[in-house]
């Protein structure tokens, strides 16, 4: 089978999945190949792979007919002797990078690839040029505790006293 | 005709927000106390107004009332009561009247509760809040109305889609919405802080409660429906990067990170400006989580432009919010007073690295979802982001943020010295790394990497120990001071031990449940036996029963352990024939904090039936964090100088009576 990456016939896809499966399970029990060390190849492999008809589930998570003609497929190139980079290959190669759900590294992707450390880095580095800078101006030294004005320390005192202390008593203490 | 009471509310609710969102701002640039004193009544009425409203819709849906377009495509006569309630918020509409009122309720709170409230702000937040109701009254009332009758009045509903039907679900939105709407009080403070341009120490004292509150519907909102997925969607996962879960995961990485800097702010005075900015981008992040589900945008381009006023509709209440705040901020923050300073080895310094992370990790989450949505539009490539690449993300960006955790709460504020914190952490680490070697011996060949995970887990939970034996000095002094001092301790503060112990269990479970769960995916005929660890499970055969609104086909399981039965399991698929759809029900059985999961496949011709069998070992931790999470930020609530914003008189603590 192919799928055609226009748009109308995933939308149709879609529509048919949605509509007509009933919920069964992801992974039957005939696709388990024999082997263990290749079936658990397999399902590894399987969370990778994009199941192209359903809404972000991989085809180790879905009942859609295609995720198990994916996995079937994976399986067999598994059994011809593929390693698992040419098993990715050969199915990006078919339905492009849409099916790959770690996306990989490359121009289109590295702003993806690069925000986590990017976002650190960035925030890291004003950090570092704030404290720099603030450490520079003496007159930011060291602020009230609280700014407050006159009349809130007032209504500050009120609160303080109806705690029971006598009003006088009570220092506006805004920090434990 | 109760239909029509329950519209005209809904306008009527607008005029008030109109009214609110305009007269209380100017009073409070003009120094007007009346017109300032309209906020207050006019929150009120506007809360009892969508109340009508809300009301309405319901008995709507209880009285099956057919004629209402609403509930005609999404209830059912024959539903239990119980899920014609829920299915007011089971659909787009009546779910964005539940958004409008608890929006209210938060609004009509601040009226009732913010009696010590500078009166200019209470003023002001009242008409920010009202701002943003306005905007979802007009959405409502123009694209998404719920009281839209039919020419015809059928004779029976259309069902509600029956992954809905669940208890799990009834209560998952109600408690999400509490979350995101509750940060919208955190954002109305912060915009009413920007317009005032000043800002202290007080307002963060005013904002954290909402914000706390706000959290920890957020949390347990999160981690039910979580819960739900797992097991109503009958793969076993308990989170799968969908972007619809990671819309609420945002809200909760920068709500989570605006309640330790408010702290900050509020004990230190710093941070102001970064606090406000995190207010701002919490509610957004909201306001995109809600909007974005809702819109369909996320899961599928084409939902977007297959009802363009709504889609349209949408961008311009984000654009306007989310630009208009953050334009705001950019005009105004420079007015702010910067804050305090304070050295990088601090409670402070703690702090800003625990927002750091969470803000990088927030930032992953939003550019992955969003990522794949932008390039198509821009280049036309169709590229996914999936779990394969949270977790290679994500993953390294929490591991520092835990293993700082338990050192926050040692650390004194202003200078803190690293290697006192570190000898005083000296058990904890300990603990952590027998844990480590303790796993490595006993999972010998196992995955390299869990351990780790687990002894960071155990050093979590330590850390939130060792800060209750550091402050009572258990241990050190004699016991019945040590409970004296115990007795004094602010409720906030065990608050935190709570809230960071609940972090360190989630993630045990998540490490436990992810690494070390087994599964079995085999074909039985009855009579037939699969086993599983120590689990021996014999298939008794199928039997089919009648529910209220569907009929299902169950298979019955014998669980058995060394010989001795241990319980009954019964897997079920159910047929709904309104919507001529069906569901698969997990069986669960739960041994301590694990549990043994089977689902049902398609029975074959033969008699025989596929199922899946996991043993997921304490996966009930994960969602057990965040229940202990949710009870420490209640504990933090309740204590006297969050909930009336002043410190506890100092009172001998020896003399007060236990609580």
């Amino acid at each position: 089978m192919s799928v055609t990456p226009h748009r109308w016939v995933s939308i149709l896809l879609v529509a048919i999945v949605l509509i007509g499966s009933p919920h069964a399970l992801a992974v039957q029990p005939d696709e388990i190949l024999p082997d263990p060390a290749l079936e658990t190849r397999a399902r590894t492999l399987s969370r990778e792979l994009r199941c192209m008809v359903c809404q972000n589930q991989s085809i180790d998570d879905s009942d859609a007919p295609l995720a198990r003609d994916l996995r079937l497929l994976v399986r067999e190139r598994l059994k011809a002797g593929d390693s698992d980079s040419q098993v990715l290959d050969f199915l990006t190669v078919r339905y492009g990078q849409f099916v790959l759900l770690r996306p990989r590294f490359g121009w289109d992707t590295a702003l993806l690839w690069l925000a986590p450390a990017g976002v650190l880095l960035i925030g890291m580095g004003s950090l570092v040029v704030l404290l720099r800078r603030r450490r520079r101006t003496p007159d930011s030294a060291e602020p009230e505790p609280s700014g407050l004005t006159a009349a809130e320390s007032g209504r500050l005192a009120e609160l303080l006293g109806k705690g029971g202390r006598p009003a006088g008593k009570t220092s506006p203490r805004t920090t434990r | 005709m109760i239909a029509e009471i329950g519209h005209y509310a809904l306008v009527l609710a607008l005029g008030l927000a109109l009214i609110q969102s305009v007269v209380p701002m100017v009073g409070a640039r003009l120094r007007d106390d009346t017109l300032m004193g309209v906020g207050g009544p006019t929150a009120l009425a506007q809360f009892a107004f969508v109340a009508v409203s809300f009301t309405a819709l319901t008995a709507c849906y209880v009285g099956s009332d057919f004629s209402v377009t609403n509930v005609f495509e999404n209830s059912h006569s024959a539903m239990p009561l119980v899920y014609k309630f829920t299915s007011v918020w089971g659909n787009h509409e009546g779910s964005m009247l539940l958004w409008v009122l608890i929006l209210a309720l938060f609004g009509a709170l601040v009226a009732a509760f913010g009696t010590n409230l500078p009166a200019t702000l209470k003023a002001n937040v009242l008409a920010v809040q009202s701002w943003i109701a306005a905007a979802f009254y007009f959405f409502i009332l123009m694209t998404s109305n719920p009281f839209l009758r039919q020419a015809q009045t059928p004779f029976e509903g259309r069902d509600l889609n029956p992954i809905l039907q669940d208890l799990g679900l009834a209560i998952h939105p109600p408690l999400l919405y509490l979350g995101y709407v509750g940060f919208s009080i955190s954002f109305s403070f912060a915009i009413a802080a920007l317009v005032e341009g000043r800002i202290d120490a007080a307002w963060a004292r005013w904002v954290r409660p909402w914000t706390l509150m706000a959290w920890m519907c957020l949390t347990v909102g999160i981690a039910m429906g979580s819960y739900w997925a797992y097991y109503e969607l009958g793969w076993g996962g308990f989170w799968f990067w969908d972007p619809v879960e990671n819309a609420s995961l945002m809200p909760w990485l920068a709500g989570t990170a605006l309640l330790h800097s408010a702290v900050v702010m509020e004990k230190r005075n710093a941070l102001k400006v970064w606090t406000i900015l995190l207010a701002i981008l919490t509610f957004s992040l909201s306001l995109i989580g809600t909007f974005l589900v809702r819109s369909g945008v996320l899961t599928s381009v084409h939902t977007f432009a297959s009802d363009p006023t709504r889609g349209v509709f949408i961008l311009m209440i984000l654009v306007l919010f989310i630009g208009g705040a953050l334009a705001l901020y950019a005009w105004r923050a420079p007015v702010l007073k910067q804050g305090g300073l304070f050295a990088p080895i601090s409670r402070e310094g703690a702090l800003v690295f625990n927002n750091l992370f969470l803000t990088a990790a927030c930032a992953t989450v939003f550019v992955g979802t969003l990522y794949p949505l932008a390039l198509e539009a821009l280049t036309g490539e169709k590229i996914s982001v999936g779990a394969p690449f949270f977790n290679l993300t994500f993953g390294p960006l929490f591991v520092p943020l835990l293993l700082v955790v338990p050192l926050g709460p040692l650390m004194p504020w202003k200078r803190g010295d690293l290697l006192g914190v570190a000898q005083r952490l000296i058990g904890a680490a300990a603990f952590a790394l027998v844990v480590i070697a303790v796993t490595f011996a006993a999972t010998s060949g196992g995955p390299v990497l869990a351990p780790f995970g687990i002894g960071l887990a155990a050093f979590v939970m330590a850390g939130a120990v060792t800060d209750f034996i550091e402050r009572t000095g258990l241990l050190r002094v004699p016991f019945a001071t040590a409970l004296t001092r115990a007795r004094g301790l602010p409720r906030s503060a065990f608050g935190t031990m709570l809230a960071h112990s609940g972090l360190g269990i989630s993630a045990l479970g998540i490490v436990c449940a992810s690494t070390w769960g087994v599964e079995q995916i085999v074909s039985l005929k009855p009579n037939a036996a699969v086993s599983l660890r120590s689990y021996d499970l014999t298939f008794d055969g199928m039997v089919t029963r009648q529910g209220p609104n569907y009929s299902e086909t169950i298979a019955k399981f014998t669980v058995r352990q060394g010989g001795a039965v241990i319980g009954i399991m019964e897997p079920a698929k159910r047929t709904f024939p309104a919507r001529q759809s069906s569901t698969t029900e997990a069986a669960l059985l739960t041994r301590g904090a694990s549990q043994l999961y089977l689902s049902l496949g398609d029975p074959a011709d033969d008699g025989s039936v596929a199922v899946r069998l996991y043993h997921k070992p304490l996966v009930l931790l994960i969602w057990l964090g965040a229940v202990v999470m949710f009870l420490g930020g209640g504990l933090s609530l309740s204590d006297r100088r969050l909930r009336i914003g002043a410190p506890k008189p100092a009172a001998k603590p020896a003399m007060q009576p236990a609580e």
